[in-house]
């Protein structure tokens, strides 16, 4: 039930005293209720749950997170721990990219 | 699409778990609390690629299981009266309440309809002015935002047929709960990330602190997932207590205020039941009085109601980490999704729909 989406704002307007908007979800656009990211502009990017935005993402953020764990990721290829075969298994088998 | 491929990434998913595996070096217990997350995990066989010291236990995040049999039992009661649109989620069709469930409501000649969101049960309110329209708001911090709207936006337009049957629960007094008991193996906890982007991560520290317990903040795509639990095995290996954020492109420490303003006007904190669990001290919310006007249970009479639970479910258990669902004699015998004994084999979210469907028995 938590689940939320992210998804594009593509059209920012008030509805009934509310402020609302579309957004589009990889093709795929649905009005959301944006009255809870009053600071919204079309191109934001939201996390959509039952049918509000919960909050904006921040890019920024997004990116050092990033950055962060493609670190963690070369460690892995310049010292070499060792990964288990299976592992490898698993995540190309598209349990993950397929998701 | 945008933030969410990139958290899919199989390469950069091997190198944080190869990372907790550099790092640990003994057993730790770990729980995700978000029936989202469990099914994540589970979904794309993460907790098999961890290193073995790391077992993660399911937690009590998944609100249809939650939801306490009187209130399924009032809701049951509510659809069948003439007059009324019964509105909800979809999950809470198939959740058996003491004998039936609102599918066989509908299939008696009930008005039961599935929404998406609260705002299209308003919708309907106004739609059919002659009908007492009622949704059943139910969910965690992440899905009262759009329930206290609904309600919101009712009393702006006037509208007087419209009310709605609460069963809100939180996180932090169910941790809470999970954290004094005698039998507790929680050693660190992932957080659910789309209640901390509601609620922001403030409520936690004092609750780490107070039971040496570290935290995350996670988020819900692989890569999030894993990062989660690095983060958290990090602080444990280290010794150190702390509230960490995993998922920063979503969560601030505040949260979302304009949100938290909205709830605070429409609910107050109240004693809740939760299924399979027990009463739990202020763990939910219910209406203020000042809006007695749009709660179901003032607006219909179903007080009297003595529910009765099946003696064979384990979802109690299940919900507070303590068994896993194949551990259940009736785990895909008795009881499935079809004919689901516990509310765990139903709901989207249930660790017992999910070790079903992904057809995990150990």
């Amino acid at each position: 039930m938590c689940l939320g989406v992210p998804g594009k704002i593509i059209e920012i307007y008030e509805q009934g005293g509310l402020l609302m908007g579309k957004i589009d979800f990889g093709g795929v656009a649905r009005e959301v209720c944006l009255a809870y990211v009053p600071e919204a502009k079309i191109g934001d990017y939201a996390v959509v749950h039952v049918g509000f935005a919960l909050n904006l993402l921040d890019e920024a953020e997004a990116q050092e997170t990033l950055a962060l764990l493609k670190e963690i990721g070369l460690f892995d290829e310049e010292f070499g721990a060792q990964t288990a075969d299976a592992n490898e298994e698993i995540l190309t088998g598209g349990t993950v990219a397929g998701g | 699409m945008k933030y969410v491929e990139e958290y899919r990434d199989a390469h950069l998913v091997r190198g944080v778990i190869d990372e907790i595996r550099r790092r640990v070096t003994r057993p730790w217990v770990l729980m995700e609390i978000c029936g989202g997350q469990t099914h994540a995990i589970i979904r794309h066989g993460l907790d098999q690629l961890l290193p073995p010291e790391i077992e993660l236990v399911h937690g009590p995040g998944c609100p249809v299981c939650v939801t306490p049999l009187e209130l399924i039992d009032k809701a049951l009661a509510i659809a069948s009266q003439p007059g009324v649109i019964f509105a909800s989620y979809g999950d809470m069709l198939r959740v058996p309440g003491s004998g039936r469930d609102l599918f066989s409501v509908r299939a008696a000649g009930g008005d039961v309809r599935v929404v998406y969101s609260p705002l299209d049960a308003l919708k309907i309110a106004q739609q059919n002015p002659e009908k007492q329209v009622v949704f059943f708001a139910i969910g965690f911090e992440t899905t009262a935002p759009a329930n206290v709207m609904s309600v919101m936006q009712a009393r702006a337009v006037g509208l007087k047929n419209y009310s709605i049957l609460v069963s809100h629960v939180r996180v932090p007094p169910a941790m809470q709960a999970i954290l004094s008991a005698p039998h507790n193996r929680v050693q660190g906890f992932l957080l659910a990330g789309h209640v901390c982007a509601v609620m922001g991560y403030w409520e936690y520290p004092s609750l780490a602190i107070q039971y040496g317990v570290p935290m995350a903040v996670t988020g819900f795509e692989p890569l999030d997932l894993t990062q989660g639990i690095l983060q958290t095995v990090r602080m444990l290996e280290e010794g150190r207590v702390e509230v960490e954020n995993a998922y920063p492109r979503l969560v601030t420490f505040e949260g979302n205020r304009p949100a938290q303003q909205m709830i605070g006007q429409v609910f107050q904190e109240r004693d809740r039941k939760w299924r399979g669990i027990g009463m739990i001290p202020n763990s939910g919310w219910g209406l203020r009085a000042d809006f007695d006007e749009f709660n179901a249970e003032k607006r219909f009479d179903v007080q009297q109601i003595q529910p009765e639970e099946s003696p064979l479910c384990i979802a109690g258990l299940v919900l507070q980490g303590l068994k896993k669902p194949h551990e259940c004699t009736a785990f895909g015998v008795q009881c499935t999704p079809e004919t689901p004994l516990g509310a765990t084999m139903v709901s989207s979210e249930g660790a017992c729909a999910a070790y079903y469907r992904y057809k995990r028995s150990v």
